[in-house]
């Protein structure tokens, strides 16, 4: 067996050095009635070739995005990853390495997160910002949890226009962990937060551009979020609209939770992702997470090394900062690397490309009869309001080989009042015949 | 013999320059590597973008103004860049990690190659359902997999690590309670559980009780049982736990535990020590994570990322995270919301569906191995972990003898008098070419080293690695501590200062002050 | 005339008055190692005697600070945010953590004196 380097006459040999009759004997302290006497009712070993076979077979029954007409966002977001990247994050010492806990041989893993910690804090515009955490929504959850422990506070107020599966993680983690969400409604247009905030709130949570696409400046909010000691939590999922609007650090965010999958992250059907985290420096020891900190070793060099772990798990337990002992290693490194190749003209042009995109694609479709667009202002996504419901007219135009977008009920399955709302999404990756074909498609379903 | 051949000979021990230090810093391969933001050519770009023709700008006013002070850099340079990096870098495929408790495998390329089709890799979770049936049915033989592997009937995949599980499995422990209307206080964990044990329990609203362990470093049941009580909603266990030993009385303190109403939760992180040899259902466990990227061979790629789903019985399973993958009566259903025979799930814990490159990676791995080639994982892992006890016994100390599982404990003892501490002998062991033992854990031990080989290391790789460790063990007792304190020698950084990392924290690069006004 | 006791948790306090000035012992701080950070009350909180008051850290760990006698923190040691290095240098002096505005002084009867301290200590070897 390829993987079990072990031999026949190893195994005797080690037994025997060991001094034990057989492979049995080490078992002994296994109850009787919990030992398995042969293999479960599971297929037996399969060679390279089989696997390959049948697990290809399983990939070949999906529609892949690139194969087909594709406008669907909603939190996860299409775009094209330079060749290097992935070549890079699978050399051996990137992919096999383990957490840097011994700095002095890893400070390839450690040097690249400072790096990204750097790379997130100038892209959100915030202080300093931690090496990770799973995802978005978790991250979004996280920094409630944060606001909570500075504040000294237990309720936070969530805009409707927050991502839904953000706003359920939080719904979730209150339940359990002991606190209150004020979740809003999910409409589509403004919401008067700062009316919400009194002197119970640990923090208010909305989301740039929103879950609509709709982009907005926070800053007013954020100054009277302060003004009652309440702290402002802003969420983006797109992490690439950073290269064109204004950073959610210059409206006056506390902290920023972040999906940062759009760079160096391939979609995945939803994992593995990358969070992103950033707050201010008086903060920073509240903080969730890994931190990597720049330092000098015994021969005066510079280097770098994990930091500020009393915060965590292995260290405080009861009494951490949360329970988190992984991050998101190899995707934050797509990430740092995509990012590093694109730079400042790159992102901005990208973002730029992207937006172009999304401004065609409204264009085109909004000319359609029928189709309605909400948003005042977007990046590279948006809502429209269509004469059917949006649900059909997506699975319809699935069968026709165009994947036309989310419908907001797939979100909110008993809201009425959102059954006709199609979120779309553009990207650079988005053609000209992407959105023929969806015009087309739009004209034939709704004429 | 000609000119260059008489050169090269000529050199011999006697005549070798003392060390130099080179121009640069660098030592041959490994190079002083500058951050990104050193190597800034303001305009590089190291993607071609086509420019975008004219349009009018929908954004509200909101353009982001002024530089992001991101560094522009060309393909080449950034290559290079990380590329260096790397090797400055340990991993498993350049040696061994005896890490204890973290099971590090080899990682096979093949799950790599399979993750990255685009019938996996390119295809998003809101896609319709039926263009993904290829995507549900990998899930769903994945849970197949575990759940026979587990013999727990109800499988939750989203949590995205093991601590995460952990959560999972606490919180769907307190659903359960409260759907019966009963509220309990307290979690029992053992003194060597790992520190998410606690700090899950603590996050949840539960008071942690600790356990000791006994004098075999097993805990303490007599200890265990007359902290049970009306108001204990769990019991954490690891098993086989942190000492690297099987918990003999597992089913009893199961029944225990039932008895007291309360639910048994197994942390699974040693999995790989008893994987296609024992079900932990047999053994009376209510829900246990997984570690994809221990027992299952998913790359630790420097810190993550991970997947831990969470096996539960049937008492559990309504309360299990959304979303859920069913038979439904016309093929694999996605169910996102609480409806249905999910409408008691507590919720989400995460976006979208769970870790899908990790399933695919270790759907890969367990097919691979198959039923019988899990079992010998298993068989392997353990005799590899006792063959190590046995030749090490004498030249270390072990704090319980006899047999091991998939993991052997020493502990500082035999270090003393010499000086030596047990962080000490690690770094030294770093010189040696291998990367540190687990240290200092779990804590009921003094100077803890955790010590586990897994099953993908061989017999001759093994015997190396015991001369080294018996030759530093001899070393150490001969009185040389000096060159243990001052170790690693070899790496690229020397020991770092942790104390003035953390006193005075730098967390990211910063502009020098010239360059910061000039950009205002 | 100051009075000055120990805890078997390893705090000391000094009692000048009203006021007492609490602090970890020397002890404590070389089992410590190098103090990283110290988490300080608010002014005016209101401690219970064998309570947590206060958090030293350390690289590798982090303990808490017992208040050895109950009472209202009325200053804390700024100096020690810039410098937690104090701790190590100086923990009986420089190093004191918080003054506290005693609830009852007849709560230092149940404390140890120096003597009993330093015994308590070699003890522990």
């Amino acid at each position: 067996m390829r993987y079990l380097p072990l031999t026949s006459s190893d195994r005797a040999e080690m037994l025997a050095a060991i001094g034990a009759p057989s492979i049995d004997a080490l078992f002994a302290d296994v109850p009787e009635p919990a030992r398995l006497q042969g293999p479960l009712d599971l297929p037996r070993a399969m060679g390279e070739i089989e696997v390959e076979r049948a697990i290809s077979s399983m990939a070949a029954r999906n529609v892949a995005a690139g194969s087909v007409p594709f406008f669907i966002g909603a939190g996860v977001y299409r775009h094209h990853i330079p060749a290097a990247v992935d070549h890079l994050i699978q050399r051996g010492e990137f992919l096999t390495s383990y957490t840097p806990y011994q700095p002095e041989i890893a400070q390839g893993t450690l040097q690249y997160l400072f790096e990204f910690q750097t790379q997130v804090a100038l892209l959100t515009g915030m202080e300093v910002a931690n090496a990770s955490l799973y995802d978005g929504a978790t991250a979004c959850v996280e920094a409630v949890m944060m606001a909570n422990r500075i504040t000294g506070r237990r309720k936070a107020v969530l805009s409707g226009q927050l991502h839904p599966h953000y706003r359920e993680v939080c719904e979730t983690y209150a339940r359990f962990v002991g606190f209150a969400v004020d979740a809003q409604h999910p409409i589509p247009g403004g919401e008067d937060l700062a009316a919400l905030v009194d002197r119970d709130t640990s923090c208010v949570v909305v989301q740039n551009p929103d879950f609509f696409g709709e982009v907005r400046d926070y800053s007013e909010l954020a100054q009277r979020c302060h003004e009652a000691g309440t702290l402002l939590v802003i969420v983006v999922t797109e992490i690439l609209s950073l290269g064109a609007i204004r950073a959610p650090g210059e409206m006056g965010a506390d902290i920023v939770a972040a999906e940062g999958q759009s760079l160096g992250n391939a979609l995945n059907f939803g994992g593995p992702h990358v969070g992103l985290f950033a707050t201010r420096d008086k903060f920073v020891r509240q903080m969730p997470g890994r931190l990597v900190g720049q330092t000098t070793d015994a021969a005066g060099r510079r280097g770098w090394v994990l930091t500020l772990s009393t915060r965590e798990q292995h260290i405080r337990r009861e009494k951490a900062t949360s329970n988190i002992c992984t991050n998101s290693g190899l995707c934050s490194l797509a990430f740092t690397i995509h990012l590093a190749l694109l730079g400042e003209t790159g992102l901005k042009r990208l973002a730029c490309l992207n937006h172009a995109a999304a401004v065609k694609l409204a264009e085109r479709i909004e000319a359609v009869p029928g189709v309605r667009l909400v948003n005042r202002a977007f990046f590279n996504e948006f809502a429209v309001r269509l004469p059917r419901p949006a649900s059909e007219v997506v699975d319809r135009l699935a069968e026709r080989g165009i994947l036309a977008g989310v419908p907001a009920s797939r979100f909110y399955p008993s809201r009425n009042e959102l059954a006709d709302l199609l979120l779309v999404a553009a990207t650079e990756l988005t053609t000209d015949a992407d959105i023929d074909r969806l015009e087309g498609g739009l004209r034939e379903m709704l004429s | 013999m000609n000119d260059w051949s008489r050169a090269v000979s000529a050199r011999r021990g006697d005549d070798l320059a003392p060390p130099i230090d080179s121009v640069t810093g660098n030592r041959g391969l490994q190079i002083e590597e500058a951050l990104i933001f050193e190597q800034d050519s303001p305009g590089h770009c190291g993607v071609d973008l086509p420019e975008p023709a004219p349009f009018r700008s929908r954004l509200g006013g909101l353009e982001r103004q002024g530089p992001i002070g991101l560094p522009g850099i060309s393909e080449p340079q950034i290559v290079r860049h990380f590329t260096r990096l790397s090797q400055k870098n340990y991993a498993i495929d350049t040696g061994l990690y005896p890490l204890g408790s973290c099971t590090m495998k080899h990682n096979p390329r093949l799950n790599e190659k399979l993750a990255r089709l685009p019938g996996f890799a390119d295809i998003h979770p809101l896609q319709p359902v039926k263009t993904v049936p290829g995507a549900l049915a990998l899930i769903d033989t994945l849970a197949h997999w575990l759940k026979t592997l587990t013999g727990l009937p109800a499988i939750a995949l989203s949590p995205a690590a093991g601590a995460h599980g952990e959560l999972c499995g606490i919180m769907a422990i307190r659903a359960a309670l409260e759907a019966r209307g009963d509220r309990r206080a307290r979690v029992l964990v053992p003194e060597s559980a790992h520190g998410t044990n606690p700090a899950t329990a603590a996050a949840c609203g539960y008071a942690v009780d600790p356990i000791p362990a006994d004098e075999t470093g097993r805990v303490d049941r007599a200890a265990l049982e007359a902290k049970l009580g009306t108001d204990v909603a769990a019991l954490m266990l690891t098993n086989p736990n942190t000492c690297g030993l099987f918990e003999r009385e597992m089913i009893d303190i199961a029944a225990a535990v039932h008895a007291a109403g309360a639910f048994f939760y197994c942390d699974g992180a040693n999995f790989n020590a008893i994987v296609g040899r024992v079900r932990p259902a047999d053994l009376g466990i209510d829900c246990m994570h997984l570690n994809l990227h221990k027992t299952f061979s998913t790359p630790h790629g420097g810190g993550g990322p991970g997947s831990g789903p969470v096996a539960l019985a049937a008492s559990l399973a309504p309360y299990a995270p959304l979303p859920w993958i069913v038979h439904g009566s016309d093929g694999l259903e996605l169910i996102e919301h609480k409806s249905g025979p999910a409408e008691h799930s507590l919720g989400r814990l995460k976006g979208f569906h769970g870790q899908m490159g990790m399933f695919v990676r270790a759907l890969a791995y367990m097919m691979s191995h198959g039923s019988d080639g899990l079992r010998q994982v298993a068989e392997d892992a353990v005799l590899n972990a006792n063959y190590l006890r046995a030749r090490l016994a004498d030249d270390l100390s072990l704090p319980f003898p006899g047999v091991c599982m998939h993991e052997v404990l020493f502990d500082d003892r035999f270090l003393k008098d010499t000086g030596v501490t047990t962080l000490d002998f690690a770094k030294a062991l770093i010189d040696e070419g291998y990367h540190p033992m687990t240290m200092y854990f779990p804590l009921i031990v003094h100077g803890a080293m955790l010590i586990e080989p897994t099953e993908t290391e061989s017999k001759a790789l093994l015997d190396w690695f015991i001369s080294v460790m018996k030759r530093l063990a001899a070393v150490a007792r001969a009185g040389d501590a000096a060159r243990f304190r001052s170790a690693p020698e070899f790496t690229p950084r020397h020991r770092l200062d942790e104390t003035a990392a953390a006193r005075k924290p730098v967390l990211r690069w910063r502009p020098e002050p010239a360059r910061r006004e000039a950009a205002d | 005339m100051s009075l000055l006791r120990f805890t078997r948790d390893h705090e000391w306090i000094r009692l000048d008055g009203d006021f007492a000035v609490v602090g970890i012992t020397d002890y404590a701080q070389s089992q410590l190692g190098d103090v990283v950070y110290v988490e300080l009350p608010e002014i005016g909180r209101r401690v219970d005697q064998g309570k947590e008051a206060a958090v030293v850290e350390s690289v590798k760990a982090a303990s808490e600070v017992y208040a050895p006698a109950s009472g209202e923190v009325v200053e804390v040691n700024d100096a020690l945010a810039a410098d937690p290095a104090k701790v190590n240098a100086d923990a009986m002096g420089e190093g004191w953590f918080l003054k506290l505005r005693l609830a009852d002084a007849k709560e230092l009867d149940g404390l140890l004196d120096e003597e009993a301290y330093r015994k308590f200590v070699e003890e522990q070897h």
